[in-house]
This record gives C-alpha cells, sequence and structure tokens, in this order.
C-alpha cells in the first residue's frame, strides 16, 4: 500500500528498548530486499485489483430467546446488510463506533460465524454457508488476526507449538520441516527464531501480536482479516504492528480487511475506507476521498473527532468538533429510516421515514444519506430539519424497547 | 511503505545480531507448569505434606515388607498380652513393648503398628481409585456441558445438582448391605472396596464437574480458540488440544483436595461396619472397635486417629500448595 506518512510513523523513536528497535529495522530492510521476488511469487493468484471477496447483502442477527421453548421474541441485528468487495492487494479499512457490527462482519468473512441472510464469495466460489470441513481447505486462503493478544495465544503452548498448528490442522508440510519453518515466520515478524520454546507469558503485549501475526500469515493466505490488531497494544507498539502488516502486505501480496475504531490507524493503513454505523455501511470510498470530503454527516463527526496535534489551528480554520448526542441506539430495534437520524444535525422527515440506498455519487464515493456534505442534496425538497424533541423521543424509543426486552428476558430466567 | 535510510539499517542490524547472541543464553522457555514446580518447592508447608503423602504411599505398597521387618503380622492374635478379666492389653498404654511399637489391639492382642500399615493400605487404594472415578467423569461430563451447552448442559448440570442434593452416605450404607458377598470375580474385602471406590467416585464426580464445566464456558470464548477454529480445528482438537491443557490445573487441584475427604469417607463407612470385611485392617474400622474400649485404653482409639489425621492433614497441605502454585491470582 502507499503511504505518504510511513517515514514519520516508522520512526522506533517512541519505542524505548535499542533492542526490539533494531529488530524492527532489520525487518523492514529484510521485507524490502525480498519484496520483489515475493510479488513475482504471488502473481499467478489473483491479480491486484481483481476482485477476491464479494458480500452481498450480509446479515447476521442473533436471536434473543425466551422461555424453554427457545421461542425467538427478537434478534440483535448486528450486521444487517453490507455489500462491499474486496479487490486483490488493496487494504479495505472498516471503522465505527463500538457496537456498530465491525467485528462480527469480521467473523462473518472469516466463517467464524454463519451468516443469517446474504452470501459471501471468496474467489468468485460462495462460501457464505460451508461447514467445517467445507471451510477447511479456504481456511489457508483466509486468515484472521486477532484483538486481544493476551486471549489468542494459548497460555499452555509453547510459542513453536501456536505458530506451527496452522501446518498441523492443515496437514502441510513445508520445505526445510515445520520447525525451520516456524522459525523463518518467528524471523519475518520480528521475532527471536530461538524464542521457538517460551512461552506466551514470556512476552510483551507487541511481541504476543506478532506470534499472532506469524500465525495467520503460516499458511501464506491470499486475505488476512485483522480485528483490531492494535487497539490492545500501546501507541508506541502500534506503530511497529501497523507498519509490520504494512511490510507484509508488499512482501506476501496480502490482501487486508482491517477493522479498528482509532481513525489514525485506519488512515495510516488503508487504501479504501468503509464506515459502519449500527449494521449497516453509511460510507465507502477511497482514503484520500474520505479525508478530504466525507459526505455522510456520521464520517464527518468521526473524521472531526481525530485528535490533532495544534486544536487551535483547527479552531481557527473553522474546523470545529462536531460533538454527537447520545448513544448509539440498540441494535435491537434500529431506528427507522435512516438509522443515524436521531443524532445527525441535518436529519428531516425523509431520513426518519426513508432508509437512504448506498449510491455511487462520486466515482469509487458510496454513500448511503439523503442529505450528503460536499455533494449536491439527494433530497432537496425535503427542508424541514427534524425537531431535537422528536430525535430524542425517537431514540427513547429505540433504548425503551431495548431495555423492555432485557426485563422480559430476566423476568423469563429462573 | 518508505524504508528507513540504508546506513542506520546496517548500524541496527548489528545491534540486533549482538542482542541475539545475548538471547541464545537463555532461550528455553518456562512452560507454567515448571513455574509452577519452582513455586511449590518454595512452600515449606506444602512440601511438608507432599513428603508425607509421599511417604504414605510407599507405606501402603510395601506394607508387606515392612510388617515383616518389624516381624508382625496384621492378623495374628497374641491372646498372652490381653487381661482375660477385661479383655484389654495388659502393660501400659495399650501394651506397648519392644515387640509392639504402638500396642496391640483389645480382646485378640493384634499388633497395631501392623494393622495401621495396612490400613493405610485401604484408606490410599479407596482415596486415590474413587478421585480418578470422579475426575474422568467429572472432566469429560463438566467439558461436554460447557463447551457445546444446550439441552446437554442442562441435562448435566441437573443431574450434578441431583447427585450434590443425595444423602450419599446413607446410600451406600443400604446398598452395601444389598451387595452380594461375591461378584464380578471378587469376593468379601474386594467386592466392598470395588463398591467403595465406585459408589465414592460417582458421588463425586459433580465437585469437579462443576469446576471443569465453569472453566470451559469462560475458556471456549477466549480467542484462542476462535483462532483454533479459524485455522480449519475440528473439535476434538479444540477440546483436548486447546481446552483441556487449560483445565489440567483446576482439575489437579480439586483432586488433591478430594482425595483425602475419600478417604475421611472410607474411614466413616468402615466405622459404621459398611467398609471392608474383617479381618482385612482399616483405620475406620479400629476406630469403631476403641470406641467399646475407650475409658480403658485410650491409647488404642489415638493411634488410627493420628493416622487418619496426620494422613487428611498432609494431602490437604499439599493440595492447598498445589493450588496456590498453579494460581498466582492469574491464569494466564
Amino acid at each position: 500500500m502507499t503511504n505518504p506518512e510511513g517515514a514519520d510513523a516508522a520512526e522506533p523513536a517512541a519505542d524505548s528498548t535499542a533492542d526490539s528497535a533494531a529488530q524492527e529495522d532489520a525487518v523492514a530492510s529484510e521485507a524490502n530486499a525480498e519484496s520483489a521476488a515475493a510479488v513475482t511469487m504471488t502473481s499467478e493468484d489473483a491479480a491486484p485489483g481483481e476482485i477476491l471477496l464479494r458480500v452481498t447483502d450480509l446479515k447476521k442477527h442473533f436471536p434473543v430467546t425466551k422461555g424453554v421453548l427457545k421461542r425467538q421474541v427478537a434478534a440483535v441485528k448486528a450486521v444487517d446488510g453490507l455489500d462491499f468487495d474486496v479487490r486483490a492487494g488493496e487494504t479495505l479499512g472498516v471503522v465505527g463506533e463500538s457496537g456498530c457490527g465491525k467485528s462480527t462482519m469480521g467473523r462473518l468473512i472469516t466463517r467464524l460465524l454463519e451468516p443469517t441472510h446474504g452470501t459471501i464469495e471468496f474467489e468468485g466460489r460462495d462460501i457464505s454457508h460451508l461447514g467445517t470441513a467445507g471451510m477447511r481447505p479456504l481456511r489457508r486462503d483466509v486468515q484472521m488476526i486477532f484483538q486481544d493478544p493476551y486471549s489468542s495465544l494459548n497460555p499452555r503452548h509453547p510459542v513453536g507449538a501456536i505458530v506451527s498448528a496452522p501446518f498441523k490442522l492443515q496437514g502441510v508440510r513445508p520445505e526445510g520441516g515445520v520447525k525451520k519453518e516456524v522459525q523463518r515466520l518467528l524471523e519475518v515478524v520480528g521475532l527471536n527464531p530461538e524464542h521457538y520454546n517460551r512461552y506466551p507469558h514470556e512476552f510483551s503485549g507487541g511481541q504476543r501480536q506478532r506470534i499472532g501475526i506469524a500465525r495467520a500469515l503460516a499458511l501464506k493466505p491470499k486475505l488476512v482479516v485483522a480485528d483490531e490488531p492494535v487497539s490492545a497494544l500501546d501507541v508506541s507498539i502500534q506503530a511497529q504492528v501497523v507498519n509490520l502488516l504494512d511490510d507484509l502486505q508488499g512482501e506476501l501480496g496480502l490482501t487486508y480487511v482491517i477493522i479498528a475504531h482509532d481513525l489514525s490507524v485506519i488512515r495510516h493503513v488503508s487504501d479504501r475506507i468503509a464506515v459502519m454505523y449500527l449494521g449497516k455501511l453509511v460510507e465507502l470510498t477511497d482514503r484520500q476521498s474520505l479525508y478530504d470530503g466525507a459526505m455522510h454527516p456520521y464520517s464527518k463527526a468521526l473524521l472531526s473527532a481525530v485528535p490533532v496535534p495544534d486544536p487551535r489551528g483547527k479552531a481557527q480554520r473553522g474546523e470545529d468538533r462536531i460533538l454527537l448526542q447520545g448513544d448509539v441506539p440498540s441494535p435491537l430495534n434500529p431506528p427507522s429510516g435512516c438509522r443515524f437520524h436521531t443524532r445527525c444535525w441535518k436529519a428531516t422527515r425523509v431520513c426518519k421515514n426513508e432508509e437512504p440506498p448506498l449510491l455511487q455519487l462520486r466515482t469509487g464515493h458510496q454513500v448511503a444519506c439523503h442529505h450528503p456534505e460536499n455533494h449536491e442534496d439527494q433530497r432537496p425538497e425535503d427542508t424541514e430539519l427534524l425537531s431535537v424533541a422528536e430525535k430524542t423521543a425517537d431514540e427513547l424509543d429505540s433504548e425503551r424497547s431495548a431495555i423492555e426486552q432485557r426485563d422480559r428476558e430476566a423476568v423469563g430466567k429462573p | 511503505m518508505t524504508a528507513p535510510t540504508h546506513d542506520t539499517v546496517k548500524a541496527d542490524e548489528a545491534e540486533a545480531d549482538a542482542a541475539a547472541d545475548v538471547a541464545k543464553k537463555h532461550v528455553e522457555g518456562r512452560s507454567l507448569g515448571r513455574i509452577a514446580w519452582a513455586r511449590l518447592k518454595r512452600d515449606k508447608l506444602a512440601l511438608a505434606g507432599g513428603v508425607t503423602v509421599a511417604v504414605l504411599i510407599l507405606v501402603a505398597v510395601f506394607a508387606p515388607v515392612l510388617t515383616a521387618l518389624i516381624g508382625q503380622d496384621p492378623n495374628e492374635y497374641h491372646q498372652d498380652l490381653i487381661d482375660p478379666l477385661f479383655g484389654t492389653p495388659t502393660g501400659s498404654f495399650g501394651g506397648m513393648s519392644a515387640d509392639h511399637l504402638l500396642g496391640v489391639e483389645p480382646v485378640n492382642g493384634r499388633d497395631v503398628l501392623a494393622r495401621i500399615i495396612y490400613g493405610a493400605r485401604v484408606s490410599l487404594l479407596v482415596g486415590f481409585l474413587s478421585a480418578l472415578v470422579a475426575v474422568v467423569l467429572g472432566t469429560v461430563l463438566g467439558i461436554l456441558a460447557g463447551y457445546f451447552g444446550g439441552w446437554l448442559d442442562a441435562l448435566i448440570s441437573r443431574v450434578m445438582d441431583m447427585l450434590l442434593a443425595f444423602p450419599q452416605l446413607l446410600f451406600i450404607i443400604s446398598l452395601i448391605a444389598v451387595v452380594p458377598n461375591s461378584m464380578l470375580g471378587l469376593e468379601g474385602t474386594g467386592v466392598r472396596l470395588f463398591v467403595m471406590v465406585l459408589v465414592i467416585g460417582f458421588f463425586g464426580w459433580p465437585y469437579i464437574g462443576r469446576i471443569v464445566r465453569g472453566q470451559t464456558l469462560s475458556l471456549r470464548e477466549r480467542e484462542y480458540v476462535e483462532a483454533a477454529r479459524s485455522l480449519g480445528a475440528g473439535k476434538r482438537y479444540i477440546l483436548f488440544k486447546e481446552l483441556l491443557p487449560n483445565l489440567i490445573a483446576p482439575i489437579t487441584v480439586y483432586t488433591t483436595l478430594m482425595i483425602p475427604t475419600n478417604i475421611l469417607t472410607e474411614a466413616a463407612l468402615s466405622f459404621l461396619g459398611a467398609g471392608v470385611k474383617p479381618p482385612t485392617a482399616s483405620w475406620g474400622q479400629m476406630l469403631n472397635t476403641a470406641v467399646r474400649y475407650y475409658d480403658q485404653d485410650p491409647m488404642f482409639m489415638l493411634v488410627p486417629g493420628i493416622a487418619i489425621f496426620v494422613t487428611v492433614l498432609a494431602f490437604n497441605l499439599f493440595g492447598d500448595g498445589v493450588r496456590d502454585a498453579l494460581d498466582p491470582k492469574g491464569t494466564r
């Protein structure tokens, strides 16, 4: 991926120990040296730019059941209709508030969860309802990096066993033996290959995350889904891990779907960015056009929340921070129409009554909004803003039914 | 991304090599088990308990050798040492002498030390084997209930609740009454031992089952389980390779704490006459006999009492030590 700010982020200055900084740079140089060979090697797979993963109307509803007979009384609509493509060689960043369905989306495309509706196509093949056995061969191509490096490594297994598990489970015999390959992988992610016999508790958070990355890359996957890969790490370590992911992409020709809530991370790594709100995509575009001219008010609010080095300067430029009112409504009973209308300062009657479709308003820039920013209004006739009272009522409506639901459940349980 | 400039890379690489050389000297990782062992070795009380347990096991295993060494047989009568009028041993302290270090039994004058040594066999055999039955049942059923959940969990959990509410002592006493004297090629004491092991084990598994179920419930949500699934692991791999190693610690702790309870249950059963059959020596049975002579021969009550007390205390101290060693306020 191209990365104009790469240089300053790559500075390991924030990292205190010279040891790991040295390792970091050693890896970086190695990565660059080998990248040319790696690219030619992977070119027989899907060519860069070709569609690797296609998601159509993907939904995941978690049923809320009640009583002995498990009668379904409601559903948490964690993911409620997603359409997007991931092209080979690119990095798709997915952002959104907590609880908007990002992680569920990640687990759906790696098929750790069964979708309720819709299809997931990987290299043109429908994988939406494959079972454990059916998915097994595909697991080589789709891998996942997990959020919590303290929980994603089994504390009872030494690092060697953790990183060699993919070979064992897939019945792959790498050239030169499993141990040698594992040590090579450890080296690739910047760890000492001699630490083969060590246990996860002997490593720091950043090192553990590297182990997780080595495990995910062991089978040379095509698509790597990273679920908040750096959110559990210190800021100084975040930069290291993000840059490592960056380097590996160049070296191995990987395609990433990176899920994060940190916009600066997303900005650093992504080619295209998808903004999610309450289980839906509200905006999907390339990085530059999102940061230069976000069209959805929610994206705009998110971007305005990114800390800037000089807040006074920003205020002078007239880019005041947009403070959203209230919380994300409950996915048990999302607001009608546009899901964001309860918190949107531009919401009108049509927003409450009609759900805006995800439309391509500019080349490669999809937005689901009736009154987009930085673009002509989709519904210019509807100008009367919703009153604050009405928006609050709608939000409470969603909230109340969620609370009632919880109460009903609490009563139903012994 | 853009690479750092080349001369800094070279310098850093040299540093990295130096760091790697230092690291090479201590590359062997310390597993959690090894750390626990190091911690246990520092716990003097637990070590004392452990040594006592080890000695008891050796005593039980080599009982015939030991009794031959002291030149006594547990079932040999020494009526000459018994006061014919009261039925109590002649001489002070329950007839202690150079021949009979811990005295002799009232009425028939069997050597107390030899019977204590043989009694250890029964106690430890029942204690260990019933714990084994409980651990196997509890682990398998607990892990199934915890991992699969749903109706299976509901079923197993209800069975556990039922068993925990069951008056097990009364049940075993009445069961022993109806068990035939010979079955499955076993006879007399053999049958009693077999039944005791099975029944004590059967009533013990819910304690382990609950722990294992609870642990499994929390462990199965860990990301490493998801990671295994994302690599294509099946249920069996996840249960045995990912979950079970993390359950070893709680299972070990509960086993070491369960054995003394089982030993006490065996003693209670023997005391009540539902344990092994005479003339097989057992601590509980000795206590039972001793109750009739407690005012004339208090020594005879003290000796098996102390044997039970020391055994249970040793196991408990050891078990507590194991728990502390395995669970240093963090399960990571």
